[in-house]
């Protein structure tokens, strides 16, 4: 007999199957050209936490799939399937570049800083704002769009850097670097400032931003007006319409927002890392948020823990590539596309079956007396 | 003069290469579109096909081969895809996203596994490759002004697949609209409650749709890496696919429009690679990059309905659920 699943399983134990399966189709994959899964998943866990410095590693990625991650859940909380995070980090990057390359010679380090941080935000929401507005006012669909962004940013990029913005007596396509000072400190710095020893890592105080990001998007979206206004337009725009909003707009604010959110991951590589704006620094984290907003469930408690998984997987897969001759980080890229595949395309797919089984476990609780819960029961098959 | 005529008679020949796989990905795109069935998997299509066919090709020595593997494995990925999508009613969005990033990762995992060249395949030999057809007389007919160099530089020295990619438009165009099985894909992407109602099985055509967009797919893939090309690379694709899903929205969903914006894609790439280094005056070096923009620049300017409109079919993205 089925029933349907508490919340918390629905929350808490199917999401852990999809990885569960994701996994072992991936260790299947690992057993066939010739290598041992499980001894490869133990170097990745190691080299995500146990190695020095691995943690801090795991955490600097962790950074990037949180802005992404809450960049794909916004606009999916207004039903908007904003797939641009890409493009909209690259002309993040890009608004960094702008304001740090014509300030740093003027400015002081910490107001370039300061300055250039909310900058990235806007750069990240125009390009999210035009797609967003396309779809609200012109009918274009968002997935398309934002694919195309993608790449327009992308050759923007490439103009800019190979022409415009490329550093004198310099070969290859990026920028000058800034001037001194002018980054997102370095956790490990900070710490042996304070006389404390850390093993060196790129972490840094952009993680510090995504932390506020997590909570601002959490108040945004369960404790604001607006928030309640997005998610309502995600159920139904003509509820919205009664309730005197225009959901054109909302829709265009929510895209701002997000690409805002994908923008901000631009500070964790070009300002904390990189120091200067380089190509495709994005490499394709902007996708990968797609995978943790799915598995978060678009809750941004959820998106921590799933960018900590991607944050160990990605440290952890560089991990497998110095251990192993067979195995290269795109084993990481297989791993995460069999996650999205599992968690969002087939994450309806164990559902019956755990129904049954929970149907089995509960069936001496009578049913019969609550006819409510009868009525939702799944009618598919 | 001549000169410049024959510049521009290569510039239309290496647009039909360039436009090849992007007319058969299109092509696949529109069967699975109009079915109702969003695909943004042809490129992972293609870039999982051009791999099996490269390696294939390698291992055994045969493009016949390889290019029957590339279409297998082209087709058990829609499977997957129409698994998610059809049977469980997965976000097909998410379900094409997933196949491409997967096919990024399979294809470098599985390629250093067997060759241990870095994701690369080994270089085709010419008997591992299609190669070009040379049509009877084209030598000769070079020197024949207009008309020849059209005949010998433009029509001849193609390799098999081109041909496939153009009747393929036909094939296409002939299925859905002239058979019942293209009148019944059309019905099943616009209102598949009157097919249901009309005793026809949604799920069956939108996997028959999905498989024949396999099979398209894999062609392009083979063709990639065992005809235009001799060998995988890492992301051969290159957004190829994604230039495709552009032309077909471009063709509206048809054909022989689909086709039009194909060549037009393939020609802004063919130029682009002409005029690369070329110094224009007052204005530097030609900003190629800007000409390879210009397909998804369109397609943004098309969807919003500042050029014509384009409507894509109306139960695009829905899975259906049958009433009991």
């Amino acid at each position: 007999m089925r029933r349907p699943l508490p919340a918390w399983v629905d929350i808490s134990i199917m999401p852990l199957i999809n990885i569960a399966a994701a996994f072992v189709v991936a260790g299947i994959i690992i057993a066939l050209i010739g290598e041992n899964p499980l001894t490869a998943l133990s170097i990745m866990v190691k080299g995500a936490f146990v190695y020095k410095g691995a943690l801090g590693y795991t955490l600097y990625y962790t950074t990037n799939f949180i802005f992404t991650g809450l960049a794909v859940a916004v606009a999916f909380h207004a039903m908007l399937f904003n797939i641009g995070g890409e493009g909209q980090a690259m002309i993040g990057g890009l608004g960094i570049g702008f304001v740090v390359l014509s300030l740093d010679p003027i400015l002081p380090p910490l107001l370039v800083v300061l300055l250039a941080i909310p900058v990235a935000a806007i750069f990240g929401a125009l390009w999210g704002i035009i797609p967003g507005w396309l779809q609200a006012r012109r009918g274009s669909h968002i997935v398309i769009t934002t694919i195309m962004f993608n790449f327009i940013a992308s050759s923007i990029m490439v103009w800019l850097l190979a022409g415009m913005l490329m550093a004198p007596g310099q070969m290859s396509p990026e920028t000058r670097h800034f001037a001194e000072g002018v980054n997102l400190a370095q956790i490990h710095h900070i710490a042996n400032a304070l006389g404390w020893p850390m093993a060196r890592s790129p972490l840094n105080l952009s993680f510090g931003i995504a932390i506020i990001a997590l909570v601002a998007v959490w108040v945004l979206i369960w404790r604001t007006r607006l928030g309640y206004i997005i998610r309502a337009t995600g159920h139904s725009e003509k509820a919205v319409i009664y309730a005197g909003h225009d959901p054109a707009r909302i829709i265009i604010i929510t895209m701002a927002i997000s690409g805002g959110l994908a923008g901000l991951m631009a500070l964790n590589e070009i300002l904390g890392v990189q120091e200067r704006v380089i190509l495709n620094f994005t490499s394709g984290y902007g996708f990968t948020g797609i995978a943790v907003a799915l598995m978060g469930r678009n809750h941004p408690f959820g998106i921590l823990l799933a960018s900590l998984l991607f944050g160990a997987l990605y440290q952890g897969g560089a991990e497998l590539d110095f251990e192993f001759q067979t195995i290269t980080r795109e084993m990481v890229l297989m791993i995460q596309g069999l996650i999205i595949l599992f968690s969002g395309a087939l994450a309806l797919m164990f559902v019956p079956t755990a129904e049954r089984i929970y149907g089995l476990f509960s069936a001496h609780e009578t049913s019969a007396s609550d006819p409510s819960k009868l009525g939702k029961d799944r009618q598919d098959g | 003069m001549a000169e410049l005529w024959l510049q521009f008679v290569l510039t239309i020949d290496a647009t039909l290469r360039v436009a090849t796989p992007l007319i058969l990905c299109a092509m696949a795109g529109i069967f699975s579109e109009r079915s109702g069935i969003i695909d943004i998997s042809l490129e992972g299509k293609m870039l999982l096909s051009a791999f099996t066919a490269a390696t294939v090709a390698a291992l055994y020595g045969s493009p016949w081969l390889g290019l029957f593997c590339a279409v297998i494995v082209s087709m058990v990925f829609s499977l997957i895809h129409g698994f998610a999508c059809i049977t469980h009613r997965g976000n097909q969005v998410i379900s094409g996203l997933a196949i491409n990033i997967l096919a990024s990762g399979l294809t470098v995992t599985i390629g250093i596994a067997i060759f241990a060249q870095g994701g690369q395949t080994p270089f085709l030999m010419s008997g591992q490759r299609f190669s070009a057809i040379s049509l009877p007389f084209a030598e000769a007919a070079k020197n024949i002004p207009i008309i020849g160099t059209i005949y010998a530089e433009v029509i001849s020295g193609h390799n098999l697949l081109v041909w496939v990619a153009l009747l393929s438009v036909i094939l296409t165009a002939h299925v859905l609209f002239h058979t019942s099985f293209g009148l019944r894909l059309r019905a099943v992407g616009e209102k598949p409650e009157a097919v249901d109602t009309a005793g026809i099985s949604v799920t069956l055509m939108r996997y028959q749709a999905v498989l024949i967009a396999g099979l398209l797919c894999g062609i392009a893939g083979a063709y990639l890496s065992i005809a235009h090309g001799a060998g995988f690379g890492r992301e051969m694709t290159a957004g190829k696919g994604y230039i495709a899903l552009a032309a077909m929205i471009f063709g509206h969903w048809r054909p022989i429009p689909a086709l039009m914006a194909c060549l037009m894609f393939g020609f802004l790439d063919a130029i682009a690679a002409r005029l690369q280094g070329v110094e224009l005056p007052f204005f530097g070096p030609m900003p190629t990059d800007l000409i390879l923009v210009l397909p998804y620049v369109l397609t943004v300017i098309l969807l919003a309905g500042f050029i014509g409109r384009a409507v894509p079919p109306k139960a695009i993205g829905q899975p259906y659920i049958k009433e009991r």
